[in-house]
């Protein structure tokens, strides 16, 4: 079944991190989530976590420049949660039998594999930027993420120019670099 | 320096600022360096997953604050009511059996009991009352009491700060308070209550204000803050509390860059034990013109300092946010004293008139 238009939309909004896209997704199927998590010795905090786990999953999907579902994306999600769900009930050992299924599912192990090598990736560099600490943290965000120039960096941190800036984010970056690749062996 | 100008000719090649000359002479580098060609590789690489961590990042911020948003509208979400609804389907017919075993015990119970209980004349019944009305009075006189008697709270972190205007505010280091439930200060008088107005991370400062009722006002201080950047060589001391003892102790300014080359704090080198985070360092003329940042201090006696100068930095920011104006109107008589008392005199005196200005943070 191919994604309807209307699908199609809130998934290209959702890579263009449109928020209206974002919140219309959410509206459209946090219940359905919530009602999974809840029935199978979940609280809803657990359900929250899970949901949006499943979000990060969907915009890696979209950001890749995949756009097709090959289902509806009620059914996605769906998938998506109750796999991430399964498999946190065995880490807590929480585990029932088997989740009860509440609806049509699609498999997405290959999906959630790459997303997990992802997620480990997002962790490392996480944890480098704590141990990076401050001001090199937020110089770099502020120009790579933030796409400030070096200008505005200067007057924002106090810098007496955009050399002496530069000069202070190669020295960070070169440190992010050797700490992250330190982390990630 | 070489190094920074190749990188930044990498990273503008990655992202295809290059004119077609320049990306010409570039693509004929990297085809005849294998070096340069490994850090185009490997760079694009690292760029591609800090863009990514930015972008997931910012994602899962911005699901919280839908989430919080959603659920405060009642736009999604049952909450906890689903799970008593689970429970009760799952253990309907325990319950049952456990109810009904309740009420048969209950029967036979009170039936024994008014089989058995003695039969009591009215007085002794009233008397029993009053003298509960007694012992219930005398709880409560006994619990307000271990009310007021509350203990103190426990503080498990610990810094040093100073006065920069004589009304109670006080700058300390932000990685001092950061996240404090109840943050306390202390000098040679008094321990007072105080709060925090303002944490500025990247400089590393915090302010915060004197919020005590036994706290008096001090007429001035006796020293200024320094906007100049101190020189190479130049006496300092710095008096703090890495203790609860205050200690005194000199130096010199080691270097005009913090770690890592840093512009906005500088190196001093000083005997031993410089005073722990939010210390303040003055030089000859009683004039502070730094405040220790331990955070990165090294064992060889080498400590950093954040420039005095981010401290109006800072002040200033706060006096343009109307925000925190409104939230205490006595910030914009807010005034950071310059000038400075002490010069020229003895150093014994200097430290005897600005131990009292100095307080030790404590926070939880």
């Amino acid at each position: 079944m191919r994604t309807d238009t209307t699908e199609q939309h809130l998934l290209e909004g959702l890579a263009l991190n449109d928020r209206k896209a974002i919140e219309t997704i959410y509206k459209q199927h946090y219940n359905m989530v919530q009602a999974l998590i809840l029935s199978n010795s979940g609280f809803p905090d657990d359900a929250r976590d899970i949901f949006q786990e499943a979000m990060i999953v969907l915009y890696e999907k979209v950001k890749s420049g995949s756009f097709e579902l090959n289902c509806q994306l009620k059914t996605y999600l769906y998938s998506v949660c109750r796999r991430l769900w399964l498999k946190r009930l065995g880490q807590l050992q929480r585990s029932f039998s088997e989740v009860e299924n509440l609806q049509d599912t699609v498999p997405v192990e290959d999906e959630l594999e790459r997303h997990e090598q992802r997620n480990r990736d997002f962790q490392i560099m996480e944890q480098s930027l704590n141990s990076l600490g401050e001001p090199c943290r937020s110089l770099l965000k502020a120009y790579y993420l933030e796409m400030k120039s070096m200008v505005e960096i200067a007057c924002d941190f106090g810098y007496t120019n955009a050399d002496n800036a530069k000069n202070q984010k190669y020295k960070c970056l070169m440190r992010l670099k050797k700490i992250f690749s330190q982390n990630i062996k | 320096m070489e190094k920074n100008a190749l990188l930044d000719a990498v990273e503008r090649y990655i992202r295809g600022e290059m004119l077609p000359e320049e990306q010409q002479f570039f693509e004929h580098v990297r085809n005849t360096n294998p070096d340069v060609d490994q850090l185009v590789i490997e760079h694009t690489l690292f760029l591609k997953q800090f863009t990514q961590y930015g972008e997931t990042a910012r994602l899962k911020t911005e699901l919280q604050t839908i989430h919080q948003q959603l659920t405060e509208n009642g736009q999604i979400g049952e909450g906890r009511p689903a799970i008593v609804v689970t429970l009760w389907k799952k253990y309907k017919k325990t319950v049952f059996v456990a109810a009904s075993i309740a009420g048969i015990t209950a029967l036979v119970i009170s039936g024994l009991i008014s089989l058995l209980s003695p039969k009591v004349s009215p007085d002794k019944v009233d008397y029993l009352i009053n003298q509960m009305g007694i012992t219930n009075h005398k709880i409560n006189d006994i619990a307000t009491q271990v009310k007021s008697a509350q203990p103190p709270p426990v503080f498990d972190g610990f810094g040093t700060g100073f006065l920069i205007d004589g009304k109670g505010y006080l700058i300390t280091n932000a990685h001092v308070v950061r996240n404090a439930r109840e943050i306390d200060v202390q000098n040679t008088l008094g321990n007072y209550h105080a709060r925090l107005i303002r944490l500025d991370p990247q400089a590393d400062l915090a302010l915060l204000k004197i919020d005590d009722t036994t706290y008096h006002a001090f007429n001035g201080l006796p020293y200024g803050i320094s906007k100049s950047d101190g020189d190479l060589g130049e006496d300092l001391f710095t008096l703090g509390y890495p203790r609860p003892e205050i200690v005194y102790n000199k130096g010199y300014l080691s270097a005009t860059t913090g770690f890592e080359e840093d512009t906005t704090t500088f190196q001093l080198t000083i005997a031993a034990n410089p005073g722990n985070s939010g210390t303040p360092v003055f030089n000859n003329d009683g004039e502070v013109i730094g405040v220790v940042n331990s955070s990165q201090h090294n064992a060889q006696g080498m400590v950093f300092a954040v420039r005095s100068r981010n401290i109006f930095r800072a002040v200033d920011s706060m006096k343009a946010d109307s925000s925190l104006l409104g939230s205490d109107s006595s910030l914009v008589h807010l005034h950071v004293p310059v000038g400075s008392a002490l010069r020229g005199i003895d150093r014994r005196q200097q430290i005897r008139r600005i131990e009292d200005y100095i307080f030790i943070v404590k926070r939880n």
